[in-house]
């Protein structure tokens, strides 16, 4: 009992910090900003699919979350890498 | 089943040239390529010989195997009579020709495709002289089409060969599909496809009302394939093709598919009217205006082949006479033409290779420098001419002989022997030009080189050919009448009385010979005027030149019909799309829209039982509406953009992961990151800002384009997804387990239930990595030195952080990968989602330690690395026909161990390796590739390696090159 709602004040939190994420991303100012904002969306998916798995009790959301570290990195890595050097892969 | 082996052969061991290079050192390699080659042919050849016996003892093999038998296709053949001729003339001379075509081709380095084109050509001309079945038949019809393309065009870097190329594909192609409707239609009468079934349905095919259209389709295929006038002029231009393959597929054999059709169907088409004025008025006019074009041409090979054009003529209109003794002539003379033809062709290469030319303008004298050749030439030109006690005489005897006994044109019979006799001087005039032109003719002028004899072993093949021209001559009843009486017997069902003497009596037609000799030698004589008359008479013009301007024509029409021309722009395509989209789906709606009950519509929409809906949903709705508009916004901003459609993406497989699509949103989230990194090598060419401004008109309508096309795509997911209707789902649902031994349907019906889909989309896959790997290769595009904001590029190649932190990412991804693809059968996962992950983890380390670093730890050759998953997939698939079962079936087992516990093993599991491995090398190659478009850095690059660790740069040279990047350096 206490566990569901506590998940669901999570999750309520969770869908606010990824709208704030969207903010910043729209916002910028600058490219290094709305980088980092995607990163920090990607991360905290990462927090919302942990959750839903809890809430569901369910594994394939674990997973999820876990492809989603790696690719989130890995987008991450390439569009730091565009800005740095224009040329990603050298 | 022993019978399919003779069609099997050539194209299994099509493989073999290849495999032969690859073992011996570079200077045996012609040697070892044409020897496997020759081994091919041979083995069939053998294969065919041990048939011969059951066909001499008055029998017909068959064999037969069902292919697609809801179609009527069924892997069916036949040796009999007419096919035994056909196979010993494609396996004879081919192996004469592979010998021939050893010296010919010895200095060239593409002898291995040479031949392995060769073979596969070999292997579909034997499938359609073997074929039992119309639809195999067909099959093999195009693929000598398609092979001959190839040959002709062998060398790409020459236009004159791509031209021909391109020309005889379309002519020899666009025959192909009349004849596959006249196939069709013949099938639908006849009631089969099976050919004993249809030449049993003569009868009915000719009471038929479908009979003129049968006839008409079928004859077309027959006569652009034989080269018949008005489709001749393909053949002229096929002579770009290298001697050995004019000699073979374009005298001897592929052009003699057509008359092969005549003399397969002459049972059940012949004996009509329009059989003979059809057949027979088009063999004709073909002889003669083929016999009168090769007097003037200054190529030999260019007189050869109107030379071929013409005995195709002679030979077509033999069988257009609809006689039993007709289709006797037209049989011989198809098989003394092969003999005497090739070794003409073959005469006409050596002369090329020796003196260096084939303009008979420039040639003279050559019997002094080869009177071997010379001779050889002579014989074989003295065939083609008719003269007696040579084989070209006895068919061409008989041809006069059926012109005189004709009784079909009343007062006008007196025409039919006037013309062939007419025909008959142009042959012998145009063989005593080229024997005279070429070997005398005074003493020769200037070349580039001293022409000599050939090496020995290249006269061979046209000795041989030679000797069976004088041995059909001279001893007729003995050599060939067997083989004859064979053909005749299953080409007519019986055997009519013909005598193959060479002395009649003086008759008429024996007149007509030597009318026709002392008429070619007076007309030769003569040839000064002749040449200035028919420069007066004809204009220069061709069929050739005709349809090259026909198909400019239409290019440039078609061009011209295309919106916007000058805009050849990715949206506007789009845009086009969505309109004829909207306009087909729109349509049909329009009574619906018109009467439309609002308040009816909104009452329904109120009733639907909506899910409730929850805060993290609202929340990535909100997102993705937020971010899609705002790509919207900013499309100008490429980068800006690009990041914003990666917000989009992942919504998009959090969505999937609601709705419980955990594998759809696995494979979004890998696609996502893959697109991020083929976005971001793209972007890194195009201007980064001053996007040109689109116009208001423009503006709008994409948007109403877009707004349209929305709705209508929700409108179509809400009926689709509220109506109850009885899916597909449920049948799979059930069916997974049981019939596939899979828990996970999604990829039971990848691997499984629609197996065939998925290995023709990795084929697909496969072929755009290749055609992106043609197309980047060499290609270097100048790269920006300076960013979106004028701002130098950061010297830092490879920071340090992003190169440690990324390398132990590499095992993990690794791992997850062939974990996702091991379970791929029960959970979610599969070949497809590992191989985006691997291909991820892969470029990854390339992104964070660049090309060469991982180029020297991990050599991938992503072609071969294709090539291996595709084998593989169809291999598993094709495994199931070994244990008769039809293609794709699989197979699970299932055991308990002591040791592994609960072990399942399928062999779709084999078949999700080979989509992991298309799809990583798929990745791979067109990411690298396009990483590769960079020009040189030099200072970069150096400084890259001191970041990333390294003790000594290696010299760029001699680094080992990633894949099979011969450009690397």
């Amino acid at each position: 009992m206490i566990l569901t709602t506590t998940v669901q004040i999570a999750l309520g939190m969770m869908t606010l910090a990824l709208l704030l994420n969207l903010w910043r991303l729209m916002r910028g100012p600058d490219t290094s900003d709305r980088i980092l904002a995607l990163d920090t969306l990607y991360i905290n998916t990462i927090a919302l699919m942990v959750l839903i798995g809890i809430y569901f009790d369910r594994q394939a959301y674990f997973e999820i979350a876990l492809i989603l570290a790696m690719m989130g990195f890995v987008g991450t890595a390439a569009l730091c890498k565009y800005q740095l050097r224009g040329d990603i892969i050298e | 089943m022993f019978l399919a082996w003779i069609v099997a052969i050539p194209f299994l061991g099509a493989l073999l040239p290849y495999g032969a290079v690859r073992l011996v050192p570079k200077q045996a390699c012609g040697a070892a390529a044409s020897l496997a080659a020759a081994l091919v042919s041979t083995s069939a050849l053998i294969i065919a010989l041990s048939h011969t016996p059951d066909v001499f003892a008055g029998g017909e093999v068959h064999a037969s195997m069902p292919w697609i038998p809801r179609i009527g296709l069924t892997l069916a053949l036949r040796f009999d009579g007419l096919a035994m001729v056909f196979v010993l003339l494609i396996l004879g001379i081919g192996l004469l020709v592979i010998l021939y075509a050893h010296f010919y081709l010895a200095k060239s380095d593409q002898v291995a495709r040479f031949f392995a084109i060769l073979l596969l050509f070999q292997g579909a001309m034997l499938g359609i002289v073997l074929s039992d079945n119309l639809l195999l038949l067909l099959l093999f019809w195009e693929l000598t089409s398609l092979t001959s393309f190839l040959l002709v065009g062998f060398d790409p870097r020459s236009i004159e060969a791509r031209r021909g190329a391109r020309m005889a594909l379309v002519i020899t192609g666009g025959g192909g599909l009349a004849l596959l409707a006249g196939f069709l239609l013949l099938g639908s009468v006849a009631g089969s496809f099976e050919l004993s079934e249809v030449l049993a349905a003569g009868e009915r095919v000719h009471q038929h009302p479908l009979y003129l259209p049968i006839l008409l389709l079928i004859l077309l295929g027959a006569f652009t394939k034989s080269a018949q006038f008005p489709f001749h002029f393909w053949l002229p231009s096929a002579m770009t093709a290298p001697t050995p393959v004019s000699a073979y597929l374009h005298s001897a054999t592929m052009v003699k598919a057509g008359i092969f059709l005549l003399a397969r169907f002459f049972p059940v088409f012949a004996e009509t009217d329009i059989w003979f004025y059809l057949v027979g008025g088009v063999g004709l006019t073909t002889f003669l205006f083929g016999a009168y074009i090769a007097i003037f041409k200054h190529d030999i090979k260019g007189l050869l082949a109107y030379s071929t054009i013409s005995h195709l003529g002679l030979i077509t209109f033999l069988f257009g006479l609809g006689t039993p003794l007709g289709a006797v002539a037209g049989l011989f003379h198809a098989m003394n033409h092969a003999v005497f033809k090739a070794s003409l062709f073959m005469a006409a290469g050596i002369i090329d290779h020796e003196a260096g030319t084939r303009d008979m303008r420039r040639l003279s004298g050559l019997w002094h420098f080869m009177p071997i050749t010379g001779t050889l030439a002579m014989v074989a030109a003295a065939a083609m001419a008719g003269v007696p006690l040579l084989n070209g005489f006895l068919s061409k005897e008989m041809f006069f002989a059926e012109t005189v006994h004709h009784e079909w044109l009343g007062h006008l019979d007196w025409l039919l022997p006037f013309i062939a006799t007419l025909g008959g001087i142009f042959a012998v005039a145009y063989s005593v030009r080229f024997i005279h032109d070429v070997f005398f003719g005074g003493p020769l002028q200037e070349l580039d080189r001293t022409p000599h004899e050939p090496p020995r072993w290249m006269r061979i093949p046209v000795e041989i050919l030679v000797a069976l021209c004088l041995l059909v001559g001279i001893f007729p009843e003995q050599t060939v009448r067997p083989l004859l009486d064979l053909g005749v017997q299953s080409m007519l069902g019986f055997e009519p009385r013909y005598d193959l003497a060479i002395w009649h009596g003086f008759s008429f037609p024996l007149l007509m010979s030597l009318v026709a000799l002392v008429g070619g030698l007076l007309l030769y004589r003569l040839r000064r005027w002749l040449f200035r008359a028919h420069d007066w008479v004809f204009p220069p013009t061709s069929g050739a030149s005709v349809f090259q301007r026909l198909s400019t024509g239409l290019q440039l029409l078609a061009r011209a019909r295309m919106p916007h021309p000058t805009q050849a722009s990715l949206q506007n395509s789009i845009a086009w799309l969505l309109l004829t989209t909207l306009v087909l789906a729109i349509w049909p709606l329009l009574p619906a829209l018109w009467s439309l009950d609002v308040a009816g519509l909104s009452d329904w929409l109120m009733g639907l039982e909506l899910s409730p809906l929850d805060v993290p949903s609202l929340g990535a709705g909100l997102i993705l509406v937020v971010a899609a508009a705002g790509v919207v916004g900013l499309r100008r901003q490429r980068l800006q953009a690009t990041i914003l459609a990666g917000v989009i993406g992942l919504v998009l497989s959090l969505a999937f992961v609601h709705f419980s699509a955990p594998d759809l949103a696995l494979t979004q989230l890998t696609v996502e990151v893959v697109t991020t990194i083929l976005l971001l090598l793209v972007l890194y060419f195009l201007p980064q800002s001053d996007v040109a401004r689109l116009s208001r008109w423009r503006r709008t309508r994409d948007l109403v384009l877009a707004v349209v096309a929305g709705t209508g795509v929700a409108a179509l997911a809400l009926v689709i997804m509220t109506t109850q209707t009885p899916s597909i789902a449920e049948y799979f649902l059930h069916a997974a387990k049981p019939a596939a031994g899979a828990s996970n349907v999604v990829n039971a019906i990848l691997v499984d239930f629609r197996g065939f889909d998925t290995l023709g989309e990795i084929t697909v896959l496969a072929i755009a990595a290749a055609g992106i790997f043609a197309m980047l290769r060499g290609i270097r595009l100048h790269t920006p030195q300076r960013d979106l904001f004028g701002r130098p590029w950061s010297p830092d190649v490879h920071p340090t952080i992003l190169a440690m932190l990324s390398r132990p990412l590499l095992p993990m991804a690794l791992l997850v990968a062939v974990f996702m693809l091991l379970r791929g059968h029960h959970e979610p996962g599969g070949g497809f989602i590992a191989g985006l992950i691997a291909g991820i983890a892969l470029v990854l380390q390339q992104l964070a330690s660049g090309q060469q670093w991982s180029a020297e730890r991990l050599r991938l050759n992503y072609t071969r690395l294709i090539g291996a998953g595709l084998l593989m997939a169809l291999g598993t698939a094709s495994a199931a026909l070994l244990w008769q079962r039809p293609f794709l079936t699989s197979a699970f087992w299932h055991s308990e161990s002591t040791w592994l516990g609960e072990l399942e093993l399928t062999s779709a599991m084999v078949f999700d390796t080979g989509v992991f491995l298309v799809v990583l090398g798929t990745v791979m190659l067109i990411l690298d590739n396009l990483g590769r478009l960079s020009g040189h850095r030099q200072h970069g690059r150096r400084a890259g390696h001191q970041v990333a660790a390294h003790p000594a740069p290696v010299p760029a040279a001699s680094a080992p090159a990633l894949g099979s990047a011969p450009w690397k350096s």
